[in-house]
């Protein structure tokens, strides 16, 4: 009897008895929670006359878009206006992450310099921006900068080149004429061979401890040749330059205003984060470091080449792609002032006409999903190589 | 020998305000030109900013013909006050919003005092009692008129969200990363799919699905009201990204104190609430408050679902045909009330960092 209890007793408080058990319990709640729920997306499908699955994707669209990267009608399917959305959300993502960091590592650098004022000013931006909401930011630059610029007629204008109206930004566009691409694989391979010496100039260091100015030697080779290059074939490459024709502009690249707000929103937003991000990574190498490289001779330039640079890219680059993964979801604030980004073409306008509520939710999360998976499988993998032997 | 060097002392020009100057300012030749080129900036943003907003502004009248001045029309903002703070909620019940945000001062502020007696019973009923008290008052019951909550609107609508964003999601980020760092694979694995779907995606998909995809999961005739869905959304995203701030102070703590407390034979979840979770959110407050920052400002989103937040009425007042052009005005006004309640959190979260700083 007594040894019975205590087998009984053994058994329930043995810890991985315990844990078996609360395991199936969250299982079960689990399961039961989806079972739910998917068997009232069924009926209430059902009811509404929804069909699941993906044939929507086949089917003709029959809406227009104001901005596409590739060939879009309204003949085309709705997997194209996938595409387009998707393309969209790229673009704006890469235009904003290039400014972003610009600003970001200038105001970041101008936080820490020893001129009080410069400080101050970078110091005043990071607090002002950031604690600003981005949606209040995008509709300030969209709806009371860009919509209350001058018509196409009185437009702001930068050499004759850049025009800044209402109807969007208007800059000259690249032609590229007959043997501009022998340029191009003269580009690739001048910036292969450059990599090419990198490595060989480091191997030679690790050897004999000489350096070699890899730098100035592959930035020299890639311009020469780019330049010599150009000449040799007679400049194949031209610009086209807007020009007013009637009441607007004909000819160059034509960015809509929706493009320009939410570009530099997202930028002057986002970089007040990476100057946050800059200064910390820059703080984070400790003075010891540099008193160190300055007792074994090197020289300013090289201090901050050899020493502090690579230590503190070390603390910035995680965060740093993680301000990018934000900007890029960020992006997605495109549909409250109609940029035709992704949520807003698929999520939105798709959603709509389809009524396919859990295809298109699940196929557009699925797209901001990867990317950030994807950036992390990324950063693990930066992580590993930049780990320095013995450190914790 | 002594007397000689305090007579000559430095010189002039390296004490006072020469000194700080020469120091801060022109220290060397390029160092002058960033400063000149920083005065400049100055001054091409602040003296216009100024004369805008104050000298040139125009304070009092009533309709737009009263904004004769060059600087910004506040009349728009003065006219328009009662939409902005409270929405369309009725007037003559505009009190109880009014009551709820007395009691909200009140014990904010006995809270704020140092050395007041019963704060803990001051913060268990801000906790509990409080949220109800909100409840009967806002949406009526007991006898108070009820009020929908479409008519719900302007900045006590974003504060409901973020508050209750914020009050919510606490206690579902520390269940989620608790769950995450425990040692049953499939209570952690279901908690880290948990968190990082709602961290992958941006929260504008997430308020999509709110609206469109809530209705269909649930039963027939259970319909909820939009703003309810609206705060399950906000509430679950805030808590996917609370969860891994209190994971990181999870991971902070020296496995010594784990093993102290099983030693001396704390169950689970008994260590947890009296050794672990005390110090180690001790050790994350600047970054749990950096995350009610973050909530408190993605509440503006919940105007693309149709929800009218106090960005969505000032948006809203905008295009209304008596005041339309008065745009610079809403957003510079929208600006400052968002800026002063992060910036205030902020400048907490930094007092706070440094009276609980325990030397470590």
């Amino acid at each position: 009897m007594e040894t019975d209890k205590s087998k009984i007793g053994n058994f329930i408080f043995n810890r991985s008895v315990q844990g078996v058990f609360y395991q199936l319990i969250t299982l079960g709640l689990v399961a039961l929670g989806i079972y739910y729920i998917v068997t009232n997306t069924a009926r209430n499908m059902l009811e509404r006359g929804l069909a699941s699955g993906f044939h929507f994707l086949g089917v003709e669209s029959q809406f227009d878009i104001g901005m596409t990267l590739i060939e879009y009608s309204p003949t085309s399917t709705y997997f194209d206006s996938f595409i387009v959305g998707l393309l969209n959300t790229l673009l704006v993502a890469g235009i904003g992450i290039l400014f972003a960091t610009i600003i970001g590592f200038t105001v970041g650098i101008m936080r820490l310099s020893s001129n009080w004022l410069i400080a101050k000013i970078a110091e005043a931006y990071v607090e002002i921006l950031r604690n600003i909401p981005l949606l209040l930011q995008i509709f300030f630059w969209y709806f009371a900068v860009l919509r209350a610029l001058p018509k196409p007629k009185q437009s702001l204008e930068l050499y004759d080149s850049f025009f800044l109206n209402n109807r969007g930004l208007f800059i000259p566009d690249t032609v590229f004429g007959e043997g501009s691409s022998i340029i191009f694989y003269l580009l690739w391979l001048t910036i292969i061979i450059s990599i090419g010496i990198f490595i060989w100039a480091k191997r030679r260091q690790n050897r004999t401890g000489e350096r070699f100015p890899a730098f100035y030697v592959s930035t020299a080779l890639i311009l020469g040749t780019f330049f010599i290059s150009l000449a040799a074939t007679g400049f194949p490459v031209s610009f086209e330059y807007p020009e007013l024709k009637g009441f607007n502009f004909k000819g160059g690249v034509k960015l809509i205003p929706e493009l320009v707000a939410l570009t530099f929103a997202l930028a002057m937003y986002t970089a007040s984060f990476i100057a946050e991000v800059v200064r910390g990574g820059i703080m984070a190498v400790s003075k010891g470091q540099t008193e160190a490289a300055k007792s074994v001779g090197l020289k300013q330039n090289l201090i901050l080449r050899l020493i502090i640079i690579p230590q503190a890219l070390r603390v910035i680059v995680p965060p740093l792609t993680n301000q990018y993964l934000n900007l890029t979801k960020n992006s997605s604030l495109a549909a409250a002032i109609a940029y035709p980004d992704l949520v807003l073409v698929f999520a939105g306008t798709a959603l709509m006409q389809t009524g396919q509520a859990i295809e298109i939710i699940g196929m557009v999360m699925g797209v901001y999903l990867f990317l950030s998976l994807f950036t992390s499988v990324i950063m693990n993998l930066f992580n590993r190589f930049m780990k320095v032997d013995g450190e914790r | 020998m002594s007397a000689a060097n305090k007579e000559i002392g430095p010189p002039v020009i390296e004490l006072g305000v020469m000194g700080w100057l020469r120091k801060n300012l022109f220290s060397n030749w390029y160092n002058s030109l960033l400063t000149i080129f920083g005065l400049y900036l100055l001054y091409i943003l602040i003296p216009p900013l100024v004369n805008w907003i104050f000298l040139d502004a125009n304070f009092v009248g009533s309709t737009r013909d009263d904004c004769t001045n060059e600087g910004a029309c506040w009349i728009f903002i003065q006219q328009n006050i009662k939409l902005i703070f409270y929405g369309l909620y009725p007037t003559e019940e505009l009190w109880r919003i009014n009551f709820v945000y007395l009691i909200l001062l009140i014990s904010g502020v006995y809270l704020l005092i140092p050395n007041l007696k019963h704060k803990g019973w001051v913060g268990a009923f801000l906790l509990i009692i409080f949220p109800i008290i909100c409840v009967v008052m806002l949406s009526g019951g007991l006898g108070l008129e009820a009020v929908e909550t479409r008519l719900w609107g302007g900045l006590f609508l974003t504060l409901v969200i973020a508050g209750v964003g914020i009050v919510l999601s606490l206690p579902i980020g520390v269940m989620l990363a608790l769950g995450r760092r425990s040692k049953l694979p499939v209570v952690s694995l279901l908690c880290t799919i948990f968190i990082e779907i709602w961290r992958g995606v941006p929260l504008i998909t997430v308020l999509f699905m709110a609206s469109n995809m809530f209705p269909l999961f649930m039963p027939e005739g259970v319909n909820f009201d939009k703003l309810i869905r609206a705060l399950i959304g906000v509430m679950f995203f805030s808590a996917a990204y609370l969860a891994e701030v209190v994971r990181g102070g999870l991971q902070a703590m020296p496995k010594g104190q784990y093993e102290a407390s099983q030693a001396v034979g704390l169950t689970y979840w008994r260590m947890m609430a009296l050794v672990i979770l005390p110090q180690s959110l001790k050790m994350v407050i600047p970054a749990i408050i950096g995350s009610f920052i973050a909530i408190f400002k993605d509440t503006t989103l919940v105007l693309v679902i149709g929800l009218f937040d106090f960005l969505g009425i000032i948006q809203f007042v905008g295009t209304n045909p008596d005041w339309l052009g008065f745009s610079h005005e809403g957003y510079v006004f929208a600006a400052a009330v968002f800026w002063v309640f992060c910036y205030a959190m902020s400048w907490y979260s930094q007092r706070l960092e440094k009276k609980l700083d325990t030397g470590r």
